[in-house]
């Protein structure tokens, strides 16, 4: 029989305010065992939460990027459940009210457009971290409580999913769209952005879902791709030998690249859910929304839209290139300088992406490319000054180094030769060496041309301009 | 007189004038709880820095650095134990936070401290707030000043028997289900319950935060407008606190004609079974007002017979989950045997083993019974619907009157030992009291002298939320007429 697999993602999203969600405690990453922390994040006796408005702003903001509808009215509860790492031993969070939902994101898989559902997105408090030493035979563990009370988003898909690779792209676009709005950085390594799958799979064309599995602890895209593949894997192996799915959560395991069993349904928690007393309900102004609305960065559709419009790009070209935030706003400042956008896109399409993903890197990473050295390079290319050759060539020092390329140039002495005189003596020496081609050209085999130019190329180490060189050869051999 | 007898706005006059300094009262009042130990009122008597914070404040009374706007300069203060005051420890009467030292002021420490007011103890209480009697402590029970044999109310009972004994000039309490106005009534002082969100709870150890609030206790009307002056006001660090302008209390307390207020009398709270002095009392307090041109009218508040039970749906509930935090994992005690040093679940359950008492315990299982799912919908969820017809009942009745009058507790003090094997008895002695908390209003107790056996009977005055300037006039006035006749 064959199955198909029913995917939907929870995802935990830190959010980058400077302070934490319910005090003044920095958010910031990396510091010192419990040194980000004070009485409320720590949930002393007697301490109460007061909410940061910069969070509801960010929630909200996340929201709109992903099509949701804002709630008019939105409350927090107290999820509870006891846990070293949750100082009062409940996490605030929202159970029946969030703050978004019924939002959408179009993802792009194969060039079929498929529309994905958010169920809901709404806002918490995150959990510290447990240190378990690593020592044989150590009897304790250590709590950092730094993270206590750093902002999340949870973003609930609906099970629209149906394949692993779905769910990549999914997560991809999910991130690029909170990274354009500028409310998370969404690293997983550093784990501010963080996804739990519920799959299951049902013999294709049935209506009703089969039994869902949890499952955690997914560390990277790539892994959650791993984990989802094995776990679809597992369940069609175990229906097919007759073994029923249970409901229970299951945690991924990287090295052995399997998925193990850790609770069952019946295990699960009661969070026993009620509405968090020390905060008041918030009613959400209609125009504090069109406010944020009016002052969000674009989003990519949009920027895609303008792009095709005001730069005339071609919608693919506009597509790629606004997909991460990072590169749209590198090309937009590469355009003030060169106005040449379709020229600029090229260039960003073909050698900077391509170099980028052959050394798998982000354009973030390359601390030293500046988008006026790309700008001037082009417009050196674009204008004749150098080769288009010359300036593939030199594009990867200008990626990796902050250099202008009119010094490169210059120290190269690669400037374009465009001076007939100079080209002539070459074009000459090269037909004189070359009769036989010489002889098929004035035969009628054209093609053989661009064989005698690459000669003259050669011979000039690539700054004969190509232009001149065709012409004289024309001229002479007609 | 003893020093320790007077009220703060006398000792205030006597402190400007120089007939007395702080550090004189302070004595006096250091001295009185020295004498009075067995009563019990003080889990931490703070002698050494109550003594320094004197004679600072004398300094400063003496070099012209204290003047109008430090209304309780240099008198002695007592404070219930679940209010944190930094480097004190606070201990909420319970075993679980014995040692537990509070690095922050509550927000109401830090006001008593901005107008030089001398803390001078922290005081007894039951278990977090969770009793009628001051008998659920960890530090032993309170005892009635009036009857040493009987319990002092609860769950402020230190605080009261404090301010009722001259252990303290005023104190503060909190109260969630009645557990100022109770135990005022039980010790004879008055004990005020201000509007929910009027008075900022941060650094108040929560029981129940929906209806937890901070109020006083003093020897009268015009000492409980002063100490609302003080405390009452808007706070940031308290999502519920109420941001709006706060009167002056204390002036005019006296200006307000009892002739023409419109005085109701719910029904509900003249119950069968109630005792018979207190009843007579309260209804020759009502004829008293009667004669003195008050407009006296019967009324109902239809929802008071399920106040009770919604309470212990309500304030359980929260409990369970803002005790959640007690356990042994980052301060307080914790359970140091073998099988808890090996088993992070074990650790858990003995931690909360030893350190809660049996009532505290009671309540977080009838919390997490009532917040579990399957049975939210029937508990939880429909003592809320059930808390917004009790707050309907008073948003009708205060269209129509002025304030309401009843009674504050069913029975005066009953003996130690009497009722705390019996939790329903127990938690009956609230019955008058809860409404206000589940309504959000304002309530307050004043004595209304003692009966045969001269134990304390208190009468309480309700008003609409934020009503407090009303209500302290028209308990000022309520206070003379009894001061005269009763």
């Amino acid at each position: 029989m064959e199955y198909e697999s029913v995917i939907g993602l929870e995802v935990h999203v830190q959010l980058n305010t400077k302070s934490k969600i319910f005090c003044n405690c920095s958010t910031q990453f990396g510091r010192t065992p419990n040194t980000n922390v004070c009485p409320v994040c720590m949930g002393l006796p007697g301490v109460l939460p007061v909410l940061n408005k910069e969070v509801l702003n960010k929630a909200v903001m996340a929201g709109l990027a992903l099509n949701c509808t804002i709630a008019d009215f939105s409350k927090f509860d107290r999820k509870q459940y006891f846990y070293p790492d949750l100082p009062k031993n409940y996490q605030v969070s929202q159970y029946d009210l969030p703050i978004c939902i019924k939002g959408y994101v179009d993802i792009k898989t194969n060039s079929q457009s498929k529309r994905i559902g958010i169920t809901r997105v709404h806002m918490e408090e995150d959990a510290g971290k447990l240190i378990h030493s690593e020592k044989p035979g150590s009897d304790f563990s250590l709590v950092d409580y730094n993270r206590t009370g750093v902002p999340l988003i949870e973003i609930v898909s609906e099970p629209d999913l149906s394949l692993p690779e779905e769910a990549v792209v999914y997560l991809n676009l999910l991130r690029n769209r909170l990274r354009y709005v500028a409310v998370s950085e969404c690293n997983m390594e550093e784990g501010s952005l963080r996804c739990d799958a519920n799959i299951s799979i049902r013999p294709k064309g049935q209506k009703e879902l089969g039994t869902k599995t949890e499952v955690k602890n997914m560390n990277s895209f790539k892994a959650v791709e791993k984990a989802l593949k094995y776990e679809i894997k597992r369940q069609i192996s175990a229906v097919e030998k007759k073994e029923r799915i249970v409901q229970e959560t299951r945690l991924w395991d990287s090295e052995k690249e399997v998925t193990i069993s850790m609770r069952s349904k019946e295990e699960a928690h009661d969070y026993r859910y009620f509405p968090e007393p020390d905060l008041v309900p918030m009613v959400i102004d209609r125009q504090v929304i069109e406010g944020i609305k009016k002052n969000m960065p674009e989003l990519p559709d949009l920027k895609a839209e303008r792009y095709v419009k005001e730069f005339g790009l071609t919608h693919d070209d506009a597509e790629i290139i606004t997909f991460e935030k990072e590169m749209a706003l590198f090309y937009e400042e590469c355009v003030k300088i060169h106005r040449n956008y379709k020229s600029v896109a090229n260039w960003l399409r073909s050698e900077v992406m391509q170099y980028l993903n052959r050394n798998n890197k982000a354009i973030t990473d390359m601390k030293d490319l500046k988008p006026a050295n790309l700008a001037k390079l082009i417009k050196l290319v674009d204008d004749g000054i150098i080769t288009g050759k010359i300036g593939k060539e030199l594009v990867i020092e200008i990626i990796e180094k902050d250099i202008d390329p009119a010094v490169l140039i210059e120290k190269k002495g690669l400037k374009q030769v465009s001076d007939e005189g100079a080209i002539e003596k070459i074009v000459d020496e090269v037909i004189k060496e070359n009769p036989d081609a010489v002889e098929k050209f004035k035969s009628g085999k054209t093609g053989i041309l661009g064989f005698l130019v690459g000669q003259v190329m050669k011979k000039s180490q690539g700054k004969a301009n190509p232009a001149i060189v065709n012409k004289l050869f024309e001229q002479k051999m007609k | 007189m003893e020093w320790n007898q007077y009220k703060a706005w006398e000792l205030i006059g006597f402190l400007a004038k120089k007939e007395v300094s702080s550090r004189e009262i302070t004595e006096s009042v250091l001295k009185r709880i020295e004498e009075r130990k067995q009563i019990n009122a003080y889990i931490s008597v703070l002698k050494e820095s109550a003594l320094q914070a004197a004679a600072q404040t004398d300094e400063q009374y003496r070099t012209g650095q204290i003047d109008k706007k430090h209304l309780i300069a240099g008198i002695p203060i007592a404070v219930k134990d679940n209010i944190c005051y930094k480097n004190n420890r606070t201990t909420c009467g319970s075993r679980i936070l014995e040692q537990f030292i509070p690095p922050y002021n509550a927000f109401v420490i830090n006001r008593i401290l901005e107008h030089r007011g001398i803390i001078i103890g922290k005081t007894n209480m039951d278990e977090f707030a969770m009793g009628s009697s001051t008998e659920t402590s960890f530090f032993g029970p309170t005892l009635n000043p009036a009857d040493t044999g009987c319990i002092p109310g609860g769950s402020s009972g230190g605080s009261a028997a404090a301010v009722a004994d001259s252990q303290a000039i005023l104190g503060l309490g909190s109260d969630t289900g009645g557990s100022i106005r109770q135990p005022a009534s039980l010790c004879g002082c008055v004990g005020m319950k201000p509007t929910y969100g009027l008075v900022s709870r941060f650094g108040l150890v929560a029981f129940a935060s929906s209806l937890d609030q901070i109020g006083g206790f003093t020897r009268d009307v015009k000492d409980m407008s002063l100490l609302l002056n003080v405390i009452a006001g808007h706070d940031k660090k308290d999502s519920t606190s109420v941001d709006r302008p706060v009167p002056d209390y204390f002036s005019g307390i006296g200006q307000l004609n009892i002739k023409g207020i419109k005085i109701g009398i719910p029904r509900e709270y003249f119950i069968e079974g109630m005792d018979k002095e207190i009843k007579e009392r309260i209804e020759k307090v009502i004829k008293l007002l009667e004669k003195e041109g008050a407009i006296i009218e019967e009324t109902s508040l239809p929802h008071t017979e399920y106040a009770v039970a919604d309470y212990y749906i309500i304030a359980p509930a929260e409990a369970s989950s803002n005790l959640a935090r007690y356990d042994g994992v980052k301060y307080g005690y914790r359970s140091k045997s073998e099988e808890s040093a090996n088993n992070l679940i074990q650790m858990y359950f003995n931690t909360r083993k030893d350190g809660f008492g049996p009532e505290v315990k009671r309540r977080i299982l009838l919390g997490t019974y009532s917040l579990s799912s399957g049975y939210y919908d029937a508990y939880y969820l429909k003592a809320l619907k059930v808390r917004t017809l009790i707050k309907q009942d008073f948003e009708k009745a205060f269209k129509k009157f002025d304030v309401l009058l009843t009674p504050t507790s069913p029975t005066p003090a009953f003996r130690i030992g009497e009722k705390i094997k019996d939790p329903l008895q127990m938690y009956l002695s609230d019955i008058f009291t809860i409404s206000t908390n589940m309504a959000g209003i304002p309530g307050i107790s004043l004595p209304a002298g003692n009966n045969s056996k001269g134990l304390p009977v208190g009468v309480q005055l309700m008003a609409g939320p934020f009503e407090e300037k009303k209500l302290l006039q028209i308990s000022y006035a309520l206070e003379q007429i009894i001061k005269d006749k009763v």
